[in-house]
């Protein structure tokens, strides 16, 4: 395949360069609401949603910057929007399923400050994708996104029926899960580079 | 100073940070930069500095305008601020060193995100005078260097038999190098995390004992 088709792309982004296990972005939601399938697979979806929106605005944007010659505000401006597209989903969700909303609480506004929105928003610019290939790009962030969240929300319930050691409770544990997960996910890295 | 304020401009201030509340081991904020850019203890310490002018700065700032910035939109206003210096960062470490911005990436732009800056910001910066929260800021940087350097070091030393640089063990050294790939920054954070609280449970231990004892000759 070649490095700039689209299914090169989304393969890419969903498990060769996996954005929490591979580039270290998104590690707070993924941590933080992986201790349920329930809530990990909403987490996910929402995040993956937040991406789409802020990718295709963020690449609406940078035509703008550039052609303005104004690229030094490019960080304040993806900053804005992802901030604006997060208000989107939690006001859409506060609508139609509050029950979501609420056991979601804090990690919905914390989106924002999810350092794989605006790694994505970023990484297409400096890639140079043009529409339809951010717009891939996007999608399989987002996948990879929700797989390794929903991977380790499974590791995490099994755990949680097992006896651990009291020294490793906690986040001790679920880092070395990590590990082991991205450990795995790095068998995939021979299906291409970067 | 007559009047007692809840934050004062003292040890406890500055040391916080450091170790009671230390951002990463203890608060476990910011950890994407942590586990990212420690491949080598070099990235570790330009990140920490990176992060730590940020930090500071952004916290005087806000802390200056405390009273100006208007509480509903807050948040945004803080995270403007904190790009606006990122941006700064940004330019300086590409015009200072290219190969240092091409190994950190786009993690130096998102240092924006890092919940550290953002959560100082809110928690401490808005409610305090300049000085006690540029202290406070600073103590919080040296802790948040520090973790990056306690994870850089390792995965160097153990993936590339190196310090700073420098080879270590020479020729002979077979590199571990799954610590310098990212299962080895997972790997070597929940090291340190198992380490902290095995002491944090030994204290606790050897306390609860010390209390049991105490009060044993007046029971």
């Amino acid at each position: 395949m070649q490095a700039d088709s689209l299914g090169f792309i989304f393969l890419n982004a969903v498990l060769v360069n996996n954005f929490v296990l591979a580039l270290f972005l998104g590690l707070c939601p993924f941590l933080g609401v992986s201790g349920k399938l329930n809530t990990a697979l909403p987490m996910g979806l929402a995040t993956m949603f937040v991406m789409l929106v802020s990718s295709l605005c963020a690449y609406g944007i940078n035509l703008v910057l550039v052609n303005f010659e104004i690229e030094f505000l490019r960080l304040i401006a993806y900053i804005a929007v992802i901030a604006s597209a997060v208000q989107l989903v939690e006001m859409v969700l506060k609508k139609f399923v509050p029950a979501l909303f609420r056991s979601l609480g804090i990690f919905l506004p914390l989106i924002t400050t999810n350092c794989a929105i605006l790694g994505l928003a970023l990484f297409q610019t400096f890639k140079e994708y043009d529409f339809l290939q951010s717009l891939v790009y996007a999608i399989g962030a987002g996948t990879g996104f929700i797989l390794a969240i929903v991977l380790m929300a499974g590791l995490r319930e099994k755990l949680d029926l097992s006896n651990v050691p009291s020294v490793s409770q906690g986040a001790a544990m679920s880092l070395m899960l990590g590990g082991l997960l991205s450990l795995a996910f790095m068998g995939f890295a021979g299906m291409g580079g970067h | 100073m007559t009047r007692r304020r809840e934050a004062q401009l003292d040890w406890n201030t500055f040391s916080e940070g450091i170790w009671q509340e230390n951002p990463v081991f203890v608060m476990l904020l910011g950890l994407c930069p942590i586990l990212a850019v420690t491949n080598s203890s070099i990235n570790a310490l330009a990140m920490g500095l990176a992060t730590a002018f940020v930090l500071i700065a952004s916290s005087l700032l806000i802390s200056m305008l405390r009273n100006y910035i208007p509480k509903q939109v807050r948040i945004a206003t803080y995270i403007v601020i904190i790009a606006t210096f990122v941006t700064i960062v940004d330019y300086v470490i590409q015009a200072i060193s290219l190969d240092l911005y091409n190994a950190l990436g786009a993690f130096i732009q998102l240092i924006v995100v890092n919940c550290v800056i953002l959560g100082r910001a809110e928690a401490y910066a808005s409610k305090n005078r300049p000085s006690v929260a540029v202290l406070n800021a600073v103590g919080m940087s040296i802790g948040f260097a520090l973790a990056l350097l306690s994870l850089g070091t390792v995965r160097e030393i153990f993936g590339n038999g190196s310090l700073f640089g420098y080879d270590l063990f020479g020729d002979g050294f077979e590199p571990w190098v799954v610590m310098v790939l990212p299962p080895g920054g997972f790997f070597v954070l929940g090291g340190w995390l198992l380490l902290f609280e095995w002491f944090r449970q030994r204290k606790a231990e050897a306390q609860g004992e010390l209390a049991a004892e105490s009060s044993k000759p007046g029971a």
